[in-house]
């Protein structure tokens, strides 16, 4: 039976043949898939002037990089990306779940119009609004406030995203009434049945939408290019350009920030990785 | 937009009610359906406060700067001058052109590849369990990073990385980002890399739902595999195919960062696409009215194409 368990057949396959054959596949697979990456840690943590100096052989192991990293004020720029990517999720996790549940728990008159006005932020690109998005920043209608330059320009417009909303929601519609309507009769107020019931309920929900936050505001590179208009401000993603082309320190420090800009996504999607891959499919289904 | 309340200074979550809801539908039986109203519309409120500023705001004023030269000291009506000249301007027909080749050639590229790997990858062993997440880390890993990366690896000198691979084949370096004629290759190159893997994951999760029964029948028919493939595994993907062509149809032509960061458009244009001249002609030329529409013209041709794919999909499925 284990020969029908895929379309090719192939784990099911015995012989010296066919298993050279995914010797061969799945080696080249995963270097070619995670030799780059192997290759920035170990090129990292060499000593190298070389322009071309990307290597998957360490010869002089050293911590040179991350300690010239220091001068070149990369550590200012992890800080910030932290600070961005710590308040924005939060915001962003605590927006989700409170719209979702407006969706999935109550009937109201407009309810479609706001699904769909979910819907067409997903179906609009940032990069579309870029733009546009520069002079709002700077000049918040109404409200006058100048954005440029501070975490909040970077953190808000990152707090709603459509397809949080639209994971959390489906996610909501599955929790079962009964307990809302046993916390209401026992007198609790909507906030208090909220965070009481209903959040603990949608912890497995929030694991999709965690990790899927953490690494679309981690990714963020238009936005803050756009926000933050002082080196002081950049985060680590953006500051990588100016890493470049130094010539007393070659590209030494910028692999060393390169692994430090890589390293928390890569650890957020390994230990996250069964609501990563659940939020993908979902997400995906959804167009 | 309808929908979206009156702004509120507050980014947390109001509390308030929201003076713009409608009025209480009686829906609900028992008691207060206007409070259930009011209260749904509370906690939507901090979400269509935040897509109001920083999505729709932003729509609209770029629709109205299109229409105008943005200048310092007040913005003169020039209609569909910027438009016009856009469309005529051959930096930015070259561009549209760059990001259409772009787009088309990493959604082939990434389909066809993340099918094969995930062909190959099929099956429940542990092990495979192992290559399939080593072979989806580039996807997870940030967009900047990756492009440092492979800007090091495409060196374009003998000892770059990939050419020293080349030189192994005996083949001669090449100039990779640097030269004219490859730079719009290498670049998709770069982004099938880390695409494949992504469209390997949703193929994955499609071929879950193929009925096995339909491959042991072809066994005892004595199918080949590849008849397998063409007549069972292929046809069960089609929704696959359309959830990956959707998704590159909103995604494929605003590609910005892997330009941006491996050649910023050059050398001297080769690479040059939509966004990066937009990019470039807002906030470096302060050419704001012609960069907002270029935005325009990028947001309807995505309107358009995704339009088009749902139109062909309703198309096969009927």
């Amino acid at each position: 039976m284990r020969r029908f368990d895929s379309a090719l057949g192939l784990e099911a396959a015995r012989g010296p043949v066919a298993t050279l054959f995914k010797v061969l596949v799945h080696g080249t697979m995963i270097v070619v898939f995670t030799g780059p990456l192997v290759g920035l840690l170990v090129s990292a943590f060499s000593r190298t002037l070389d322009p071309t100096g990307f290597t998957l052989w360490p010869d002089a192991l050293s911590l040179t990089n991350f300690v010239q990293a220091a001068d070149k004020n990369v550590y200012t720029y992890l800080l910030n990306s932290f600070v961005v990517v710590g308040f924005g999720l939060l915001l962003q996790v605590l927006v989700s779940v409170f719209a979702a549940y407006a969706l999935a728990r109550k009937k109201f008159r407009g309810m479609t119009v706001v699904m769909l006005v979910m819907l067409t932020t997903m179906m609009l690109p940032e990069e579309i609004i870029a733009i546009p998005l520069s002079l709002v920043i700077a000049d918040l209608p109404l409200l006058h406030l100048d954005l440029v330059g501070t975490y909040a320009g970077m953190i808000l417009p990152v707090g709603a995203w459509g397809f949080s909303i639209l994971v959390m929601t489906e996610f909501m519609k599955e929790v079962p009434v009964e307990l809302e309507e046993a916390a209401r009769i026992d007198g609790a107020g909507e906030l208090r049945t909220f965070f009481t019931i209903i959040l603990p309920l949608c912890r497995p929900a929030l694991g999709v939408i965690g990790v899927f936050g953490f690494t679309m505001i981690w990714d963020q590179y238009l936005l803050p290019l756009i926000v933050a208009t002082e080196p002081d401000m950049w985060t680590l993603p953006i500051a990588l350009r100016s890493l470049r082309s130094d010539e007393e320190v070659g590209i030494g420090v910028l692999l060393a920030a390169s692994l430090l800009a890589l390293l928390p996504s890569i650890i957020a999607f390994l230990a996250f990785q069964r609501q990563f891959m659940r939020g993908l499919t979902s997400g995906a289904v959804k167009g | 937009m309808t929908a979206a309340p009156t702004p509120t200074p507050a980014p947390a979550p109001a509390r308030t009610p929201e003076p713009a809801a409608p009025a209480p539908s009686g829906r609900r039986p028992g008691r207060g359906p206007r409070r259930g109203t009011l209260v749904a519309w509370a906690f939507l409120a901090p979400a269509l406060v935040l897509f109001l500023y920083f999505k729709f705001i932003p729509m609209f004023e770029g629709l109205r700067m299109s229409l105008f030269e943005v200048r310092y000291v007040g913005d003169r009506f020039v209609g569909l001058d910027n438009y016009r000249r856009i469309l005529t301007d051959d930096a930015f027909t070259q561009a549209i052109w760059h990001s259409v080749v772009l787009a088309v050639g990493t959604t082939a590229g990434s389909i066809v590849l993340g099918l094969v790997l995930a062909l190959l990858v099929e099956g429940p062993a542990r092990y495979l369990w192992f290559v399939r997440t080593a072979a989806f880390l580039p996807v997870v890993t940030t967009m900047a990073v990756v492009a440092e990366v492979w800007r090091i690896m495409y060196h374009p000198a003998d000892t770059g990385l990939i050419n020293s691979i080349l030189g192994w084949a005996g083949i001669a370096p090449q100039p990779f980002l640097a030269g004219e004629d490859s730079s719009l290759l290498s670049i998709m190159g770069m982004s099938v890399w880390r695409g494949a893997p992504y469209d390997m994951m949703i193929f994955l999760a499609g071929l879950v739902g193929v009925d096995r029964s339909l491959y042991e029948a072809a066994a005892v028919d004595g199918a080949s595999t590849w008849r397998r493939l063409r007549h069972i595994t292929l046809p069960a993907l089609r929704p696959v195919f359309w959830i990956l062509f959707t998704l590159a149809a909103i995604r494929g032509l605003r590609v910005f960062v892997e330009v941006y960061v491996l050649t910023n458009g050059g050398p001297n244009g080769s690479s040059e696409v939509l966004m990066t001249l937009i990019y470039k002609l807002g906030f470096q030329k302060g050419e704001l009215g012609i960069a907002a529409a270029g935005g325009i013209v990028l947001f309807v041709a995505t309107l358009l194409l995704t339009v088009l794919v749902q139109v062909m999909r309703g198309r096969q499925a009927a």
